[in-house]
């Protein structure tokens, strides 16, 4: 990747000293090299992906993407957004990845006049600041934790259900949604919490087995949740499990195991193109991602790659500076890859749809949309 | 409320005696070594760590498990896996000794400079399994991310009690720990290296006037442990069939205050302690969600404290007699 990268700097002739010339500098910022970075390194490879194939037509201006790793630290982001605001005079930004670093650089990225697009942060509140420059790709942990107990109720009709969650900010965040959407459709819900860092959660198995419910969901992420699955299993509970974003990934499988993750449903407000595509223009970008980064399109991947088209579109309409990028965002309203793109007032999308995966055999099947969606067990 | 507690408390109690075992056994560590030289092992949770490691490289690298054995094979394998991780666990603690410890004993360091050795062991042996000896030994560049064990003992429904299911691995993971705390009491009771431990707890000048050799004492004492550790390590991979390079923490801290809760430097205090902790848990957690476990397991601990200052048994190693 670094490799492409410095070609790509060298093909626009040194232009370090920030945008100008024939070169836009835009930004990538999130955890790319920390703990979650398997979850940022996709979508910065979809953005890598959007802008080289730009740079390839030989365009008037050509674009730089630059990367700022915060390694998923609010204090990095914090000290970066400055940064590329002063010295590499970004006009416009991906990112930040996560929920917690947007919080410390969005403020920051607004003054500066630069529009961000953020291709992953799923907390609710990100767009009630206010802020006039800031845009995200995807639903939020609201719509998307009563997205999924919505469509656990549409596809089992349950008379009991059941919320667990892990200790952290995102698992409580939307454990609490799922539970309130459980409990507004009149559905008998009880709730226990689990200690991520513990691995024997037979006092929640015992609940679990005594409440006797038709669904389960688990707020959380993969590794928690894969040891609770497995215990779930083993302790003899069949009914549905179905988790969030958090756990949307194949270590979920693994460590569950095949047998106790069969049927394990996982909602997202991403799309992942996993298995074989019809759609062309998703063909051609499965292919391409393939050829460019060795591996499947993972989580984010698409999102990462629709954010950078958004903003290429509005360098190729001659809108050069972070204002005029962020008025054109304003009238952006395209098909892309993971989604119709178009913004509301707030930033938020106008339209927001939550995917729904299932464990078959093993492997993590892309099922549809959630309100089409027809889950197996 | 009530009617939570009569449908949960026999699951409750059957897990809680599962997990309570596993504490009881990495308890002996902690509660050995502190009745012999006055001095919490912190590193003792890398030593079942190790155990687990050791335990899981047995099971995928030397005999590639892809399916749960039953009868004799399953008595067979587990009493082999336990031998490799006891090895491993028990030659860690006595090398940990050796290299942490034994060089501050002998310029007649503070028991605090002990500590902080015992805390950089702890630090240095999470890393070196992070960084080096988990991606290298199973091929995994991540050594940070949990490694799954494949499934060794297969969950089978032995009987229920009052409703409660209990599984062969439950039956296993308690029965396994009690026999090895029953042969580590008779040996330190009745063997004269046991007799020894026992002298050197109680008075450890003395004991070397009287011919007693405390290098050998506080090795022996270290192996013990470690390889008591060992066992618990396997019986950990048995029920939650996964290690990492923290594993210990959480349940090294756990262990801590079950030997703290029995009365520490008592062997039948820990394995009072390990059961007493994984039940007041599992309990607890009945009325007040299990988010509670911790909070209602230190309560307890502070309130017994209170009243018996040395923990439940409170006598320690010197006077335990035969």
């Amino acid at each position: 990747m670094s490799a492409v990268l410095a070609l790509g700097a060298g093909a626009c002739g040194g232009d370090d000293g920030g945008s100008g010339g024939d070169t836009l500098n835009i930004g990538f910022m999130g955890d790319l090299t920390g703990p979650d970075s398997a979850i940022v390194i996709p979508p910065f490879n979809g953005a890598q992906l959007a802008i080289d194939q730009y740079n390839a037509t030989n365009p008037k201006k050509k674009v730089k993407l630059i990367r700022y790793d915060t390694q998923g630290k609010e204090n990095q982001a914090a000290a970066l957004a400055p940064k590329a605001i002063k010295d590499d005079k970004i006009v416009a930004m991906i990112g930040p990845a996560f929920s917690g670093e947007s919080k410390a650089a969005n403020g920051i990225l607004d003054k500066g006049k630069v529009p961000s697009i953020t291709p992953s942060a799923t907390n609710p509140d990100l767009s009630k600041a206010g802020h006039k420059f800031w845009h995200r790709l995807v639903a939020t942990d609201q719509a998307q934790g009563t997205g999924i107990a919505e469509a656990l109720i549409k596809a089992k009709s349950p008379k009991k259900a059941y919320v667990i969650n892990g200790k952290k900010a995102y698992s409580i965040g939307i454990g609490d949604f799922a539970f309130q959407a459980f409990k507004a459709k009149g559905i008998d819900t009880q709730r226990d919490q689990i200690d991520e860092t513990a691995s024997d959660f037979s006092s929640t198995v015992t609940k679990v087995v005594a409440a006797k419910p038709d669904v389960i969901f688990y707020g959380g992420y993969y590794s928690e949740g894969g040891k609770l699955l497995k215990q779930l299993r083993d302790g003899g509970v069949t009914a549905l499990f179905a988790s969030g974003d958090g756990s949307l990934d194949a270590k979920l499988v693994e460590a569950a195991g095949a047998k106790q993750a069969e049927n394990a449903l996982l909602g997202c407000p991403c799309f992942i193109p996993f298995g074989e595509q019809t759609d062309p223009t998703l063909v051609k970008f499965v292919s391409d991602y393939k050829a460019k980064v060795n591996a499947n399109p993972a989580i984010y991947s698409t999102e990462g790659y629709d954010a950078a088209t958004a903003f290429i579109a509005a360098i190729k309409g001659g809108n050069e500076t972070g204002e005029k990028i962020n008025d054109f965002l304003k009238t952006y309203d395209t098909k892309g890859v993971s989604k119709q793109v178009k913004w509301g007032p707030e930033g938020e999308l106008a339209e927001t749809t939550i995917h729904l995966y299932q464990v078959q055999d093993g492997a993590i099947k892309w099922l549809g949309k959630s309100d089409e969606a027809k889950p197996k067990g | 409320m009530l009617n939570d507690f009569i449908n949960q408390f026999w699951p409750s109690t059957v897990g809680g005696l599962t997990v309570g075992a596993i504490y009881a056994l990495i308890a002996l560590g902690y509660t050995m070594v502190y009745g012999v030289l006055r001095l919490i092992n912190f590193a003792h949770s890398e030593i079942f760590m190790i155990g687990t490691v050791a335990a899981l490289f047995t099971v995928t690298e030397i005999f590639t498990v892809t399916s749960p054995y039953t009868g004799f094979a399953m008595i067979g394998m587990l009493l082999l896996i336990m031998a490799v991780a006891m090895a491993a666990s028990g030659g860690a603690a006595v090398l940990l000794e050796v290299v942490a410890y034994r060089p501050l004993r002998k310029k007649g360091a503070s028991r605090l400079a002990a500590l902080i050795s015992a805390i950089g062991a702890s630090f240095f042996l999470q890393e070196l399994f992070a960084l080096q000896v988990i991606p290298n030994l199973f091929d995994r560049p991540e050594g940070r991310n949990q490694v799954g064990v494949p499934r060794i003992v297969e969950r089978d429904k032995l009987f229920e009690i009052f409703g409660a299911t209990v599984r062969l691995d439950h039956v296993i993971v308690i029965i396994a720990a009690v026999v090895m705390m029953v042969l580590l009491d008779q040996f330190v009771n009745r063997t004269k290296v046991g007799r020894g431990i026992r002298a050197t707890a109680q008075d450890p000048e003395t004991a070397v006037l009287m011919g007693v050799n405390i290098d050998t004492i506080v090795r022996t004492t270290f192996l013990l442990g470690g390889a008591m550790a060992g066992v618990a390590a396997v019986l950990y991979v048995v029920e939650f069939e996964l290690t990492v390079y923290n594993v210990g923490f959480v349940l090294g801290v756990k262990a801590f205050t079950a030997a703290v809760l029995g009365g520490i430097g008592n062997l039948r205090g820990a394995l009072l302690g390990g059961f007493a902790l994984g039940l007041i848990e599992n309990w607890g957690a009945i009325f007040f969600g299990s988010e509670w476990k911790d909070v209602i397991a230190f309560t307890v601990l502070v309130v017994i404290l209170m009243f018996r200052p040395t923990g439940i048994l409170g006598e320690s190693l010197q006077q335990a007699r035969a």
